[in-house]
């Protein structure tokens, strides 16, 4: 029986290593992480980027993992079979947070909204499953960037030379890539994301991850509401609907066949 | 504060559930565990009634459990039941005598011929509301008489007991021999005027009626429970399309409820007065609150719904899932000139025409998958239509919003045609398990807990509404093709195959 072969090894651990550091890391990040000497990790790295396996993002240097990897062995997960396993957890998300409930995906460098709850109460409110929201104003949208590399705002040209604009909606919408990127950071330790008034005045959003088997973010599913609600008096969110949220995701996760630990 | 909870048990066809609901309705607790299906021969179905009543056990005390909630806190329990399906027990020792025939079973198929007689199958129609068919309980009833070594002599001696699936968990639960108003409607032996067994009927029929339960409103309390859920008052009783009705508070004449799960079943709430169906619907009951007078509706049922997109998927592979039926019917604009009906088993409500079978027309070259993915969700909406057009001409009250549940709900797309070929207003409400809620919402009313039917109300919330989007002239064409495509179904089988 012949033995195993330890440049495969190193690329497996390479992957996983990718798959788990959402933004991508750097060389030197790798090397270190898995302490294997740089030309070693840039040999299987430039082999792993030939068979598409893994992406070098061209601005910043950073490797993740490539298209390649994505499709194999997992079948795109359909928007409409999402809505139709999530459908009872996101009405009693609706029922137990008061307020109205969207799930999304990631859709072309925005969030698409596959399904939508109404709030429950007698107030007139049109469904808008299909509307395409963006990433880094709403709730949904940085639990989508947070947790899958390869989820970026739709980059706008500017009109000056510089960095991607983050469009404005407004007077607190994050608009600069840096501090965005420190709130993925925090989005990425506590498991859930919010955003207040980012996109509408008065409003506040929160979202979770969904996650399929392979624990890969999917989608996320969030409540929005207005601000006087969801805030508390000291400014910070109300944990009780965190929770709700959470346990949302978590059944709808299980539901795709996700382990819960 | 320690009764805070209302549990329904729904004994369904393929499983058993037991759900906790809150005081605003929601669910806090769910368990379930399906049970066998016996084939003994071509078209016979049979349940193990045994089984059922351990799995109810089972589930009752794991919902609880789930959630950390002792039977003292549980108010009320409510069952909900699949209709029709026939067991028979020894009154002494609880044994089942034979297993528990299932409604689908169509083994009574000579028997109602033959109970027909001269007068054919609408024969006990003006006192029952049902025309005889192979699904409905006092013929099942009939056949384990005949055919149950010694069983006559037994029931005429008073020896054994005849149940649907509700009146054997509730004697299970309580030891009362009861069933009440809508299960008793689907056995065919019920007077619908006077609410009780009809004696011409059952002497038609030839049953004794000492083996029959005595027939009561569905929200009471029939008596307590032991075991288990020892004390908790047993307080209520509905076949399942009642359930849901209810469940979706359509309290008002004119309230439809449409459950889309692989048939459908549309039931329209037509007051306090049975309405004879001019236009081959089913009368039955709604439900009867305690001494209030009882509540009727007109049921129609539509054999092929969401089977029709499983057999898409199984039988063409056009889909891997049910769910991507709307991703590829959303590939196109409208159905290309494609209609489907599927009229696999011939067509029920409102034709009733066994000769028909299943067609797929107005095909040209043009014509691709998306659009034959459109044309089965249309085929779902135009038999909608049909039963609703039927239900409109026999209660004379126009539909302005239907209220829908079961999983096809789920379908944007579907959701979205059927109020464009309705042009009503179509309404998911929060609670999708509008079944188990109607069960507890009754026995909660019988104990209490809940009031009145008005806090209800308040408790049903809109999870999603869709209005009609389609010009008038557009619904006119394609209504107008949907009824050629029909045509066209008619006299393919061309004698009794049988």
């Amino acid at each position: 029986m012949p033995g195993r072969i330890q440049s495969i090894e190193r690329a497996a651990a390479i992957l996983r290593l990718l798959a788990g550091g959402a933004r991508g890391l750097s060389l030197a990040e790798i090397s270190r992480s898995l302490e294997l000497p740089k030309g070693t990790v840039l040999g299987i790295l430039r082999t792993l980027q030939h068979v598409g396996f893994v992406e070098q993002d061209p601005e910043s240097g950073r490797y993740r993992l490539g298209g390649g990897m994505l499709s194999l062995g997992t079948r795109y997960l359909d928007g409409n079979e999402l809505r139709t396993r999530a459908l009872n957890w996101a009405d009693t998300l609706a029922s137990r947070s008061g307020e109205s409930v969207r799930i999304g995906t990631p859709h072309q460098g925005r969030v698409l909204v596959v399904h939508h709850v109404f709030r429950p109460d007698s107030s007139r409110q049109t469904l808008d499953v299909g509307t395409l929201l963006p990433l880094h104003a709403t709730a949904l949208g940085k639990v989508l960037m947070a947790f899958d590399p390869l989820v970026t705002p739709l980059e706008e040209a500017s009109a000056e030379e510089g960095p991607v604009v983050l469009p404005s909606y407004t007077r607190f919408t994050i608009t600069s890539p840096g501090e965005l990127e420190k709130q993925l950071e925090e989005v990425r330790d506590n498991g859930w994301a919010w955003e207040a008034e980012e996109l509408v005045d008065g409003e506040v959003s929160l979202a979770a991850p969904i996650r399929d088997r392979r624990g890969t973010a999917v989608g996320a599913i969030g409540v929005r509401g207005a601000v006087e609600r969801l805030r508390g008096p000291d400014n910070r969110l109300d944990m009780e609907q965190v929770s709700y949220v959470r346990d949302a995701a978590r059944a709808i996760s299980r539901e795709l066949g996700a382990t819960p630990y | 504060m320690s009764q805070q909870y209302v549990a329904a048990i729904d004994q369904g066809t393929t499983s058993s559930r037991c759900i906790l609901f809150d005081r605003d309705g929601r669910i806090v607790s769910v368990d379930q565990r399906e049970h066998r299906q016996i084939f003994p021969r071509p078209g016979w179905v049979e349940h193990d009634a045994d089984e059922i009543w351990a799995n109810v056990e089972v589930v009752v005390q794991n919902a609880l459990e789930k959630s950390d909630i002792t039977p003292d806190q549980v108010a009320a329990v409510g069952i909900t039941n699949q209709r029709e399906t026939t067991v028979v027990w020894d009154k002494e020792t609880g044994e089942p005598v034979h297993n528990a025939i299932v409604w689908q079973d169509t083994r009574t198929d000579d028997l109602v011929r033959e109970l027909g007689g001269t007068e054919g199958q609408d024969r006990f129609r003006a006192a029952c509301g049902l025309p005889l068919a192979t699904y409905f309980s006092g013929p099942k009833l009939r056949w384990l008489l005949d055919n149950v070594d010694g069983l006559r002599g037994r029931a005429e001696r008073g020896e054994v007991l005849f149940g649907t699936m509700d009146t054997w968990i509730i004697w299970k639960l309580t030891g009362r021999h009861v069933t009440d108003v809508t299960n008793a409607s689907r056995t065919m032996l019920m007077n619908l005027s006077t609410l009780e067994w009809d004696s011409e009927i059952l002497d038609a029929m030839g049953i004794p009626a000492s083996v029959l339960p005595e027939i009561r409103s569905s929200s009471e309390v029939y008596g307590e429970a032991r075991g288990y859920l020892s004390g908790v008052p047993v307080a209520s009783s509905l076949g399942d399309q009642h359930a849901a009705l209810f469940g979706q508070t359509c309290f008002d004449p004119g309230d439809v409820k449409g459950t889309y799960g692989t048939g459908t079943f549309l039931v329209m709430n037509t007051g306090t007065e049975p309405v004879t169906s001019e236009n081959g619907l089913l009368t039955t009951l709604g439900y009867k609150l305690g001494d209030a007078p009882a509540v009727y509706a007109l049921e129609g049922s539509i054999a092929v719904t969401g089977s029709l997109v499983q057999w898409l998927r199984d039988n063409l592979g056009l889909i891997s899932t049910a769910p991507e039926i709307e991703t590829l019917a959303r590939t196109v604009e409208d159905n290309g000139g494609c209609y489907f009906v599927p009229a696999f088993s011939g067509l029920f409500a409102p034709h009733w025409r066994s000769d028909a079978r299943g067609v797929i027309t107005g095909l040209t070259g043009y014509v691709n998958k998306g659009h034959i993915a459109r044309a089965v969700l249309e085929a779902t909406a135009w038999q909608t239509r049909e039963v609703v057009d039927a239900m409109n001409a026999d209660a004379d009250i126009e539909l302005t919003t239907l209220k829908v549940d079961g999983g096809m709900t789920a379908d944007n797309l579907l959701m979205q045609i059927l109020s464009d070929v309705l042009d009503a207003e179509v309404v998911r409400p929060m609670v999708a398990e509008t079944t188990c809620l109607g069960a507890a919402y009754a026995a909660g009313l019988a104990v209490g807990y809940w009031p009145d039917v008005e806090t209800l109300r308040a408790n049903w919330h809109k999870a999603a509404e869709w209005t009609p989007e389609m010009e008038p002239a557009v619904r006119e064409r394609e209504y107008h093709n949907w009824n050629k495509a029909v045509k066209r179904t008619l006299g393919w089988i061309e004698h009794d195959e049988k």
